[in-house]
């Protein structure tokens, strides 16, 4: 019988805000170590938190994007325990009335939608760093990333196996980059996941589950479920049980493994913080937000399909970053009658010399204007898409506008009938044995003709005129 | 409810409290107390309150997001037992 992979997801996202969650200490990534910890954060006697305003209007534009409900009245909590990067000994959080409850996501799977269910999503502080290694037997503690502010997002076990899992996690990452309220950068760790796995049989009950952390690229995500699952299924299959525990996932052995020390510690014994009062949200505030959220990526999906004529593949592509969206209507812009040629240089070429590059969509090297300039020189005959294709790649790697690399290069399409029919002329009477063959039916033949030509005019033969041409000129 | 020592132990070990034998007696018959009277409060008729989170009836208020604080790191770092390199140092922690 069958095996079924179940899979929930907790993903922290870092909220893209100037200052901390209670604290006026900076954020930002990869200063000096302690430049940006300041007394709350560092906890000395006497201090008290008081809220950013920034964290609170994020969480609630995820909230009102994915269809939750916003809680008017949500409380903060103390998550008690002890380790040297907290340095307070518990870490606020949301616990019995979080600010964001419900919402779903809609992932694609294999061309068919999924809607996977959110719990809840909760505002709580960052804890800081711990450095293991090398400081005479001790550990050295930084705690900049202290009091950063982040939203943990809880799904339902809704996910059946690795790819689910990996769809919804994209699904997020690019919904808190397109609200703009976590920059998604996974190698800082702005977008952790933690995963829920479990596997039972088709329609028993759930399974144990285990948490697997330390997952902070979607490939590690894939294989670390997948590794979690078979190890849990062997288990199972041996007539042995599975106990809930954390794992953590090493990437360079490609396994999960337990984390057995901290299994004493789970015991966080939460109250109310009596540092911070009930946090009441009026309609208005609310309403404000709501009225300034972007187009969401479903949404634009289904624009790009209604409005482009794309495929719903291709839509989702195209729509899986903001800047990416952004950049395909730009090009679409310059050459409007052309929506789907556009898709397909934006999502072929361009696409490919960014991964080569490993650059992203910010930084092309072609602006969507000079991109739309070449494709509209397709389009009007100038020249071929096979020669647009080394213009593209000219383009990409000198900047030169695509109409000074045709002069310069003298890639002009030969569209003059006189001319190209010289040409065609000139092989027919230079291959009189195929000539013969292929009047006498051997049909495939044609390319060969038209091969000929092109390598004549170094590609630059208006391929729709030169087919017309060789096909006229070899009837007999 | 009835607490043991072993409680008693536990929660002193979750805070990180040294308690000795000889001390679990005089905090179990405190804590018997406090639980004790935790009972007796839950006999009150509580049907249609919400539960308070706070003991004042006002709501948080909040700051704008922007940077007010400024680098303190050696001020702060005088008063840790110590330090290298801009971290503080703790005794050693066994993941």
């Amino acid at each position: 019988m069958q095996w079924e992979i179940v899979v929930g997801l907790e993903v922290h996202a870092q909220l893209s805000t100037q200052s901390k969650i209670f604290s006026g200490a900076a954020t930002a990534f990869g200063a000096a170590p302690n430049v940006q910890a300041c007394e709350v954060d560092i906890a000395l006697p006497g201090v008290l938190p008081v809220l950013n305003r920034g964290a609170v209007e994020r969480a609630v534009k995820f909230g009102l994007a994915v269809g939750a409900r916003i809680n008017h009245r949500s409380v903060f909590a103390r998550k008690n325990y002890f380790y040297p990067d907290l340095p307070k000994g518990y870490q606020i959080s949301q616990f019995e009335l979080p600010i964001v409850e419900g919402g779903e996501i809609v992932i694609d799977v294999e061309g068919s939608a999924r809607t996977i269910r959110l719990v809840r999503a909760h505002l709580e502080e960052d804890a800081g760093k711990s450095l293991h290694e090398d400081f005479h037997g001790m550990t050295g503690i930084d705690l900049n990333r202290a009091g950063t502010p982040l939203l943990e997002i809880v799904s339902e076990p809704d996910m059946r196996g690795p790819h689910e899992a990996v769809a919804y996690a994209k699904a997020l990452h690019a919904l808190v980059r397109y609200l703009e309220i976590c920059d998604g950068n996974m190698q800082e760790g702005s977008f952790r996941c933690d995963a829920n796995v479990s596997v039972r049989r088709a329609g028993a009950p759930l399974g144990t589950r285990c948490e697997i952390k330390n997952l902070n690229s979607f490939r590690f995500l894939e294989r670390a479920i997948e590794f979690e699952a078979r190890r849990q299924i062997g288990i199972l299959e041996d007539g042995g049980s599975i106990a809930q525990e954390t794992r953590l996932y090493d990437s360079v052995k490609d396994e999960t493994r337990s984390m057995r020390s901290k299994e004493e510690a789970h015991d966080y014994r939460y109250f109310p913080d009596p540092d911070l009062l009930p946090m009441t949200l009026d309609a208005s505030f609310v309403e404000a937000i709501r009225v300034g959220l972007p187009e969401l990526p479903q949404a634009k999906r289904a624009r790009f399909v209604a409005d482009y004529g794309l495929s719903a593949y291709d839509a989702g592509v195209l729509t899986a970053s903001r800047e990416l969206a952004d950049y395909f209507e730009a090009v679409v812009r310059g050459v409007p009658n052309e929506p789907k040629l556009c898709a397909n240089w934006v999502m072929g070429d361009l696409s490919a010399a960014l991964n080569k590059e490993d650059l992203d969509i910010a930084r092309a090297r072609i602006p969507a204007g000079a991109l739309a300039r070449l494709i509209g020189r397709i389009q009007d005959g100038t020249v071929s898409g096979k020669i647009a294709k080394e213009l593209f790649e000219a383009m990409w790697s000198t900047g030169k506008e695509p109409d000074v690399l045709i002069e310069e290069r003298g890639l002009k399409q030969i569209s003059d009938v006189a001319a190209l029919e010289a040409i065609v002329d000139e092989i027919l009477a230079a291959n009189p044995g195929q000539v013969e063959q292929y009047r006498a039916g051997k049909d495939k033949l044609f390319g060969f003709f038209v091969g000929q030509a092109m390598k004549a005019t170094k590609g630059q033969a208006n391929p729709a005129q030169l087919n017309e041409i060789v096909r006229r000129k070899l009837t007999p | 409810m009835s607490l043991s020592h072993t409680d008693v132990k536990r929660i002193a070990q979750l805070a990180r409290i040294a308690v000795s034998d000889a001390e679990v007696e005089g905090y179990l018959r405190q804590l018997e107390g406090i639980f004790g009277l935790i009972e007796e409060m839950q006999g009150v008729d509580t049907e249609g309150l919400s539960p308070m989170s706070h003991a004042l009836d006002e709501s948080l208020r909040m700051r704008e997001d922007t940077v007010t604080a400024h680098d303190q790191r050696d001020l702060f770092q005088a008063l840790a037992p110590q330090v290298e390199a801009g971290l503080y140092l703790v005794p050693k922690v066994i993941e």
